[in-house]
């Protein structure tokens, strides 16, 4: 970056035109993005839906739209964060026999590390949060989360670290570093501009909004459960939404207080991970994967309990072996924090700490194994249907049990040593990820889409979605996992032996079938939006539903369930069916629900403003939106008006439709 | 074992829909929210603490804690603190006995006790930077401040939230949203005074051994 | 697909995976410490199949067979329990982890590269007045220098060793984080700024292999590659003849000028080095006027140095501020004076205390059963010698003063 003007001034901070990148890949994106934004805003306009976006959908505190935007989000992140993915997968097919590729070094180095940051704390993270928020209250038989102003504030921060991140493609630069950001490299002295500070405030205001969902959903799982479901009466979704969010809340607050302090390093010249004055750097490494390695966990969990929930609804079962489940999801919560150093077994610590932590990771392995056995029993003499979520569950299962194998290899410390940063690890983590996690979302899309919409997605685009993502995978890191046994070395640019090629060739085919599978998908939901009369869900239970949130409407009401289930077995709905009592005939009640704000909106801006100012060393812009974000909070603490009842007249009036549509199917 | 399926009905038909209206407590759950917190809150003092322990010798041939440390200033802050905490008790009492005009009094001496916490906490900030013993200076120095100026952070906001909630005590009275605040705030304050004992005794204390 | 394709596409794959067979250094080294490393790798993934493969065909066969269309396969819809399948679903998998823990701890153990070869290959004990090969390793931006203290030659981004001679890496680097690895030879290990590592290794065969930097490290990260030229020791002596003929020598100037970022740097060899280089990289103190960590530790050891010590800094600051940077730190920083703490004599005493791995008792590496490993004190013992050493051992020398 020998062009960048690094002069300051008073009014913008080190912000000049320097900023904006001349690189023509970025800048077209650019062009396209603001063509794109400024269509959207045309459109919205046009159509006049300004006022329906933000009445209906942006101050909303009701938990299903916080969930469905919670997983829009996480799809257009998505996109770009694909987009790193294949423009990586195409630099290191072309960079042979002295060739460069078409990426020099200051533009690779941000790729990798902004596709690492997105696809985890903006992808990943936004799904399975939102499938929790969308999912668990109904569940459990509630009207709404614990706290909805907060979910509602939380779901923004999420979208305030994304903008941030996003920004930073075309103001400035992302993080050369890696997506964990290990210091010196992310100190001052070696990463002086914009990029690491970037990273720094986008996952911090998306943190924050991490953990307060992680405390809000937590709260709503311990506090708002329906009468007479114990905890062993839990759908294991929920149960494993619990563990997830128990992780969330202690283990984020790592995180953030590490970034704090690699913050403090470069903002304030502390010595905490500095090579300067006793600062040590080891333990940064030490602090964020003590965060990391439970973060793992966290994506992971509520897909096991979403491959469960599949596993026995589609097989027309009860889950095999309920509390070996729950017991094997607490085992591998607590697991989870004792096993952080196996990502740096190669940092010279003894043999005896390397083997304690190796031993710890393998164990992990049995309580995850156990899962897999009790999916596989739950089919067995199960009358399996193989509809869209059971396809995903069984490739996952197939998937996963590699990724599960490389992942004990990897735990091996002598093993490790030959494969630690090497194209294998890649491929382990990609295996268990993208096999466990993004298959998990997708089974969960197709599984929950009728209940959120009240229709079916289509099946076929579903299917070549599906064989795209499935084989396109297997071609894209399988090629990875030879590569590291090669000797490959992850974050590469450019490469000097000419037999590797072939083999990022392969990959880069792979990269490219998982591009089809994502653009299926897209259309997929197009054309089940477009033909949504064809595939209409009309009883609320599409696919013979075991658990609550089948009880209700599809789309359910805004306050979910009319009147509360009391639950008395562990499939309630099941239960519910089978004893015939389905359907309260009683006199409605009015309904307490909360209001929506505009709150969380403009302090997540605020956030975001504040964010982009400490950036770029707007001093006077930090302040002011500093101050904002008080005011806004401190001012919102004297609306004691936040609350109101759903009139019984209303409630019966949506009782009657779906009464209405119940009967027009003759159920 | 909940996993066995048969369901055993009673005589009586079973109930699997609450069609009686009911009193769900107004924010029953937001003590438990808040606790929960101040558990991850606790948790970023951990971190803390754990980068003290292993910083905590790294002066950087600069000066260490004896060079540094007035005992008796924070031996006089830590009181201000901790009676601030009883004082605190105090107002919860009064709340509690639905004696508003006590407990803003109370409130007033806990502000008060916190905001001469904060003054003192701040002259010594200042007398270590004027010494050019400020958080640049060592990794020892730098943890101190991270984890002292953090503290601080929390009292300060504290004292604002406390400056907030007295003002809406008095528009709107001892109303259960209010009350619900003061508990939290209360947990809040005494969470502070139980960090507060961890620094003095790790930090200051065991620092002048 | 039109028929036709199909046996090329076959063909073209099939002699890309014969390729790849020879290629796969990390499954066919030629080191004896990474083929070791190979055998733990090989017999982890065989003990995984063990329950991997049976999973993977009973999930395929149980979603066929219990398929909905099946209608003659058996239908228990309230079948959620058997006490024996737990107990089997629980114990095996145990099992194979007891065992490969088992494997675990011992390998780690053996393997660890902090511990002295107990034997040159497989076949072939170790001689007891074979002393190894010090090679102290120096990840710079975006090089590698290799030092041979006994021989006081140097080399950059090119490492040439004698076959069949276990070889002691000291490791550290100039600025961030880095790892050194040579696949053929043996894992990978960190090299950090202001500290040292320690690695052994051995090469079994003559040949060229590839070494690299195993931790991205910046922009001239893959650049940062070299050779390991592998001969039998007339050969190695000869390298060193001819280096020791050079023009160049590698003084602490001379490393100054080396250690700037460079990248896709050229082989290149010194004639002589500066015998205390390593420990001045090590203690961050190339430069005239730095004060070296092992005395900035010394002092801390004792208490700090009280007040006094506030106005000395920049003799301190190594890379805080400015490396590759180009900019004033964000909120300022003071003027500074240089202050030294101890007499040249007593430094020079510091820095030729002897690397850590030496001063290590030779460790008996027996077969793979555990024997003659030492007993830790603690599940964490024998972590602290493990970093900082030179500073910690030179901190030690301090105190006998």
């Amino acid at each position: 970056m020998a062009t960048v003007d690094h002069s300051t001034s008073l009014l913008l901070g080190r912000l000049n035109w320097s900023a904006i990148p001349t690189d023509p890949i970025v800048l077209s994106t650019l062009i396209v993005v603001v063509l794109g934004g400024i269509a959207a805003v045309v459109g919205l306009t046009y159509f006049r839906l300004w006022g329906y976006l933000w009445k209906e959908w942006l101050t909303s505190v009701d938990h299903k739209k916080i969930g469905i935007m919670y997983i829009i989000l996480a799809l257009v992140m998505l996109v770009r964060g694909f987009a790193d993915a294949i423009m990586m997968r195409l630099q290191q097919a072309l960079a042979f026999n002295g060739s460069e590729g078409y990426l020099n070094a200051h533009h690779y180095d941000q790729i990798f590390t902004a596709h690492g940051v997105i696809m985890i704390f903006f992808v990943a993270m936004p799904f399975v949060t939102g499938l929790m928020n969308y999912v668990v209250p109904l569940q459990i038989g509630a009207r709404d989360v614990s706290f909805p102003f907060l979910n509602n504030f939380s779901f923004w921060m999420t979208v305030g670290g994304a903008v941030l991140v996003m920004a930073s493609l075309f103001v400035g630069e992302f993080a050369q570093t890696g997506w964990l950001a290990f210091p010196p490299l992310s100190g001052i002295g070696y990463s002086p501009w914009v990029g690491v500070d970037y990273y720094i405030w986008g996952l911090q205001i998306a943190g924050v909004g991490t953990t307060l969902s992680g405390i809000n959903l937590l709260v709503t799982i311990i506090k708002m459960r329906a009468p007479g479901m114990t905890l062993m009466r839990m759908p294991i979704f929920t149960w494993t939404a619990l563990c997830t969010n128990v992780l969330i809340v202690a283990s984020f607050p790592v995180l953030t207080m590490t970034l704090i302090l690699l913050t403090l390093d470069r903002y304030v010249g502390t010595n905490f991970f500095t090579n300067d004055l006793g600062g040590n750097a080891m333990m940064y490494i030490n602090l964020i994967w003590i965060w990391g390695h439970p973060e793992v966990y966290i994506l992971i969990l509520p897909l096991f309990g979403v491959f469960s929930e599949v596993t026995s609804t589609f097989s027309g079962k009860r889950l095999f072996g309920y509390s070996s489940m729950v017991y094997a999801t607490v085992c591998i919560t607590i697991l989870s924090y004792v096993v952080w150093l196996h990502h740096f077994f190669t940092m010279g610590s003894g043999a005896s700490v390397n083997a304690f932590f190796g031993i710890t990771t393998m164990i992990i392995s049995v309580p995850t194994g156990a899962k897999i056995f009790n999916w596989l029993f739950t089919m067995y003499k199960g009358r399996v249907r193989f509809e869209l979520p059971m396809m995903w569950t069984v490739a996952f299962m197939l998937t996963f049990t590699v990724g599960g194998m490389t992942g004990v290899l990897l735990a091996v410390p002598p093993a490790d040593f030959v494969l630690h940063n090497s194209l294998f690890l890649v491929a382990h983590f990609h295996n268990v990820i993208i096999g466990g996690v993004l298959f998990g979302c997708f089974a969960a899309i197709a599984y929950w889409w009728p209940k959120a919409f009240g229709f079916k997605l289509n099946v076929f685009w579903g299917k070549v979605s599906f064989w795209s993502w499935v084989v396109g995978f297997w071609l894209a890191f399988m090629p990875l996992y030879i590569l590291g046994l090669m000797g490959v070395t992850r974050r590469m640019r450019v490469f000097d032996d000419p037999d590797l090629r072939i083999w990022f060739i392969l990959a880069a085919l792979g990269a490219i079938l998982i591009a089809v599978g994502i653009a299926a998908f897209f259309v997929q939901v197009a054309v089940s939006i477009w033909q949504r009369k064809d595939n209409p869900d009309l009883t609320g239970d599409p696919w013979g539903g075991r658990t609550l949130e089948w009880a209700t409407s599809s789309p359910p009401p805004a306050y979910n369930f009319a009147f509360t289930p009391v639950v008395h077995d562990l499939d309630a709905w099941h239960d519910m069916k089978e004893v015939g009592q389905n359907r309260p005939k009683a006199a409605y009640l009015p309904i307490h629900m909360p209001r929506y704000t505009g709150t969380g909106v403009v302090l997540s801006a605020l956030a975001a403003l504040c964010g982009f100012a400490l950036v770029w060393y707007i001093w006077w812009l930090a302040a002011v939106s500093f101050l904002g974000i008080i005011a806004v909070s401190i001012a919102h603490t004297f609306n004691y008006d936040r609350d109101y009842y759903v009139p019984v007249d209303e409630v019966e009036s949506v009782e009657a439709a779906r009464d209405r549509q119940l009967s027009g199917i003759g159920a | 074992m909940t996993t066995v399926s048969t369901v055993t009905h009673s005589s009586e038909p079973a109930v699997y829909w609450e069609t009686e209206p009911h009193h769900h407590a107004e924010g029953g759950s937001t003590r438990l929210g808040f606790w929960i917190y101040l558990m991850s809150d606790c948790l970023m003092f951990a971190v803390l603490f754990a980068v003290f322990g292993v910083l905590g010798q790294s002066y950087a041939a600069g000066p260490g804690p004896k060079a540094l440390f007035d005992l008796t200033l924070i031996a006089i802050n830590t009181g201000f603190l901790l009676v601030s905490s009883i004082t605190f008790g105090f107002a919860m009492l009064a709340m509690y006995e639905g004696r508003q005009a006590r407990m803003q009094i109370w409130l007033a001496v806990t502000l008060l006790l916190g905001l001469a916490f904060l003054a003192v906490e701040i002259y010594e900030f200042h007398h270590l930077i004027e010494l050019g013993a400020g958080p640049q200076r060592s990794a020892f120095l730098s943890a101190f401040f991270a984890l002292v100026g953090t503290h601080g952070l929390h009292v300060l906001f504290g004292s604002i939230w406390l400056v907030t909630l007295m003002v809406q005590m008095n528009r709107k009275g001892l109303i259960p949203a209010n009350t619900r605040r003061m508990e939290c705030l209360s947990m809040f304050w005494h969470f502070l005074d139980v960090i507060w004992i961890g620094v003095f005794t790790f930090v200051y204390l065991l620092g002048m051994i | 697909m039109p028929k036709r394709f199909l046996p090329k596409l076959f063909a073209a794959l099939g002699a890309v995976l014969l390729l790849s067979a020879c290629k796969a250094e990390v499954l066919a080294p030629t080191g004896d410490i990474a083929a070791q490393q190979r055998d733990l790798l090989v017999i982890s993934t065989l003990l995984m199949l063990i329950i991997i493969v049976p999973v993977m065909l009973l999930t395929c066969w149980f979603a066929w067979h219990f398929r909905s269309s099946n209608a003659t396969a058996s239908y228990q819809p309230n079948w959620s329990h058997s006490t024996k399948l737990e107990l089997i679903i629980w114990a095996i998998p145990l099992l194979i982890v007891v065992t490969l823990g088992a494997l675990t701890w011992v390998g780690t153990h053996l393997l660890d590269p902090y511990r002295p070869l107990a034997r040159v290959s497989q076949t072939e004990p170790l001689s007891p007045d074979q002393p190894p090969l010090d090679v102290q390793v120096v990840a710079l931006d975006w090089k590698w220098l290799f030092i041979y203290p006994e021989y006081g030659v140097a080399a950059v981004n090119e490492l040439p060793v004698p076959v069949d001679r276990p070889i002691r890496f000291t490791l550290t680097s100039s600025s961030v984080m880095n790892a050194f690895y040579i696949p053929s030879m043996a894992g990978m290990i960190y090299a950090m700024p202001g500290m040292q590592t320690t690695l052994h290794g051995v090469f079994n065969a003559p040949g060229e292999y590839q070494g690299l930097a195993s931790h991205y490290s910046g922009a001239g990260f893959s650049g940062m590659r070299f050779k390991a030229k592998v001969t039998d020791n007339a050969g190695f002596e000869a390298w060193i003849e001819t280096a020791r003929n050079g023009k160049v020598p590698l003084d602490r100037k001379a490393y100054l000028e080396l250690e700037r970022p460079t990248e896709n740097v050229r082989p290149a060899a010194y004639t002589s080095v500066d015998p205390q280089l390593f420990a001045r990289v090590v203690n961050m103190c190339v430069e005239e006027g730095k004060i070296c960590m092992a005395e900035m530790m010394a002092i801390d050891a004792q208490g700090g140095s009280g007040l006094a010590g506030t106005v000395n800094m920049s003799s301190l600051i190594y890379d805080k501020h400015e490396r590759r940077g180009m900019r004033e730190p964000v909120f300022g920083w003071e003027p500074f004076k240089v202050v030294g703490f101890c007499s040249m004599e007593e430094l020079d005493q510091m820095l030729a205390a002897k690397p850590a791995s030496s001063g290590v008792t030779p460790i008996q590496s027996g077969p793979l059963r555990g024997h003659g490993m030492p007993q830790p004190v603690t599940p964490f013992g024998g972590l602290e010698d493990r970093y900082l050493t030179l500073m910690q051992q030179s901190f030690g020398n301090v105190q006998q003063l």
